[in-house]
């Protein structure tokens, strides 16, 4: 058990990386607290899974260090690491049981048999897989064999670290959602660091303490799910985490206060300083019709239940409003107020005067 | 349901039927024809029952050749087979050396098997040949065209040289098949190569190496150019495999019906022992 520190860490996967765009990873400084429950979340290609890999020590990085605790660890291999990894697609020894299989890591090791029993057992009780620990692990669906790989992540005690490679894709919905809960679970049993990473995020946000946005090599974000929904520090983590994402105008700033198409826009933080491509963000949810306020003209409602998206066309562009049920649509032209607490400014896609605010 | 039976596809399988029936159809019945029959000469046949196969399978000289080849094929299987897949693991899986690699392994299956007999033959003469001239003058006394032990040696070392690209090549394409999540996985969970090799990379490439032995089996049971070349079969009986016993029998002596038999026992034979082979295998994918 350490905590994890990440100092300068760079990495790119070419031999001489020159521009921006050959790092897979840029500057990285991030540290991660010994047993906290973590959601690495971001699109495909973001680097996630780089950054997963050197962690682990699949990869060495570029430049930077990796440190358990107090220890470099940098340029040491996975299994001087006690570190467990779970991949995104299944990886079982074909010709061994469920129970050799389980057993693996820890036979490897040189663990007493009693031990390796003994945890197994308690592993195998916790995927569903106790019935079939003397079955071939070849004959298992996708779902079971990845619930050997998890299995194989979870058995060992000594670990500094599991990490969790987008390890639910290949499992049904249902179960996808049972074994998920189970994670969370047995974090909060042996405390001990998880790191999952997810494109998907309801996974990360179910599963996670805390949770790291990445985009373009790069972290964006870090924060529980309360504060990533509520003050997104970049406009890519309002998009990115909500259903449907938050509202992202373009606006003029006057004297420290933001205008859109004329009408000013009450913000929480505050324009100054040296300001670029101005943004008014706003979520859906913050978003009510009015009597006074900016002029918009209603052109989509979408039915969705408990709630209506309700696309509306202003000056600066589109902006989606959730309406509840009981509430009136108007139709044709109405007026949208934005809920001056959560309504933020953004320069250059990061929240202005980063660091004021709060 | 109701098939629409069209009776225009038999045109189509036609040519097949065609090209099977005279390549092995008609060639093999007519050996079944002989095998059963006996000839002397100017066309004329007469009825012979099972006397010709009760005399191949009696026979000391049949079962000497059936001996001599089992074990020319049990031998090179034992060789080229681990042989390839120790190749195989220390070929390079990237890079430029890759196709170096692939273009090198191959050049040996590409030479005609008749010149691969005349290579070894002049490379192996005692005198004159590289391999004969360095042994002898080794002190070594070797002579394949006078001592049996000698050529046998040189015949093993001939095959072996000749096929074992083969295996190498299938072996190579199983072990580039497996993904990289097992490696890594693998080195997650602390394994040592040998656990590596047993557990990911002998399984993964079990089906090729199937194939491999089946395909060494059958043809190094077919085998008969290349010894032809170079022993001859010689010296004695020492080297005659079946096929050469075969041909000496059929075109040396021109005894068709124990010929014929001779065949159709020696076709068993592969059959069987492929079946066997086969079944060994895969006995495990079953469940």
């Amino acid at each position: 058990m350490a905590k994890i520190t990440l100092s300068k860490l760079r990495h790119s996967y070419m031999a001489a990386p020159s521009g921006d765009d050959d790092w897979a990873l840029k500057q990285l400084d991030l540290e991660w607290d010994d047993g906290g429950a973590y959601a690495l979340l971001g699109p495909s290609g973001c680097g996630k899974t780089t950054l997963l890999n050197i962690i682990s020590g699949l990869l060495a990085p570029t430049e930077g260090k990796v440190l358990f605790d107090e220890a470099d660890v940098s340029l040491l291999p996975p299994e001087k690491r006690q570190i467990a990894q779970v991949f995104q697609f299944p990886v079982v020894y074909d010709t061994m049981t469920v129970f050799d299989n389980l057993a693996f890591p820890l036979r490897n090791r040189g663990v007493a048999e009693d031990v390796v029993h003994q945890r197994v057992a308690e592993v195998a009780a916790m995927i569903d897989l106790t019935d079939r620990l003397d079955k071939r692990a070849s004959g298992l669906t996708a779902d079971g064999k990845q619930k050997i790989s998890l299995g194989r992540g979870l058995v060992r005690t000594d670990v500094n670290a599991v990490l969790f490679d987008e390890p639910l894709t290949v499992i049904d919905p249902h179960l996808k959602f049972q074994l998920r809960s189970k994670l969370k679970e047995l974090h909060q049993r042996i405390a001990l660091t998880m790191i999952y990473v997810t494109h998907d995020q309801t996974e990360a946000l179910t599963f996670a303490d805390k949770v790291v946005v990445m985009n373009m090599g790069e972290i964006v974000q870090v924060g529980t799910p309360v504060e990533l929904f509520e003050t997104p520090q970049h406009t890519f983590v309002g998009h990115f985490i909500g259903s449907p994402g938050m509202n992202v105008l373009p606006c003029e700033i006057n004297n420290g206060n933001a205008f859109i198409a004329g009408t000013k826009i009450a913000a929480a933080n505050k324009a100054d300083g040296n300001l670029v491509n101005t943004e008014i963000g706003v979520r859906p949810e913050f978003v009510r019709f009015a009597t006074k306020g900016l002029a918009a003209r209603v052109t989509k409602v979408s039915e969705t239940g408990r709630f209506s998206i309700v696309e509306a066309e202003c000056d600066a562009g589109k902006v989606k409003l959730l309406v509840g049920e009981d509430e009136k649509i108007p139709t044709g032209s109405a007026k949208l107020k934005f809920d001056a607490a959560n309504t933020r400014i953004y320069s250059d896609g990061w929240l202005a005067g980063l660091g004021s605010v709060e | 349901m109701n098939k629409t039976v069209n009776q225009k596809a038999w045109l189509f399988v036609l040519p097949v039927l065609v090209l099977v029936a005279f390549n092995a159809i008609i060639p093999l019945m007519t050996v079944v024809n002989y095998s059963v029959q006996e000839t002397f000469g100017n066309n004329v046949f007469s009825w012979a029952g099972i006397i010709w196969f009760e005399e191949v399978l009696t026979s000391q000289r049949f079962h000497a050749s059936l001996g001599r080849q089992l074990f020319f094929t049990f031998t090179i299987l034992a060789i080229e087979v681990p042989l390839g897949v120790i190749i195989a693991l220390a070929m390079p899986r990237k890079g430029i050396w890759v196709s170096v690699c692939l273009v090198l392994m191959a050049m040996p299956l590409l030479i005609p098997w008749n010149v691969v007999g005349a290579i070894w033959n002049i490379f192996a003469l005692p005198q004159i040949g590289m391999l004969g001239n360095l042994l002898n003058g080794m002190g070594i006394d070797y002579n394949f065209t006078r001592q049996p032990g000698d050529a046998w040696a040189t015949l093993i070392a001939m095959d072996v040289w000749h096929w074992t690209s083969l295996v190498v090549l299938l072996a190579y394409a199983g072990l580039v098949s497996i993904p990289e999540a097992y490696y890594q996985a693998a080195k997650i969970d602390g394994a040592s190569s040998w656990a590596i090799f047993r557990y990911i990379q002998l399984p993964k490439m079990k089906r090729v190496l199937t194939i491999a032995i089946l395909l060494r089996f059958m043809d190094s049971f077919n085998i008969y150019t290349e010894p032809f070349v170079l022993t001859g079969g010689g010296p004695g009986n020492s080297t005659t495999l079946l096929s050469i016993d075969l041909v000496k029998v059929a075109l040396g002596q021109f005894d068709l019906g124990p010929a014929a038999a001779m065949s159709l026992v020696y076709f068993l034979v592969i059959l069987l022992l492929s079946w066997v082979f086969y079944t060994l295998m895969m006995r495990d994918e079953e469940q």
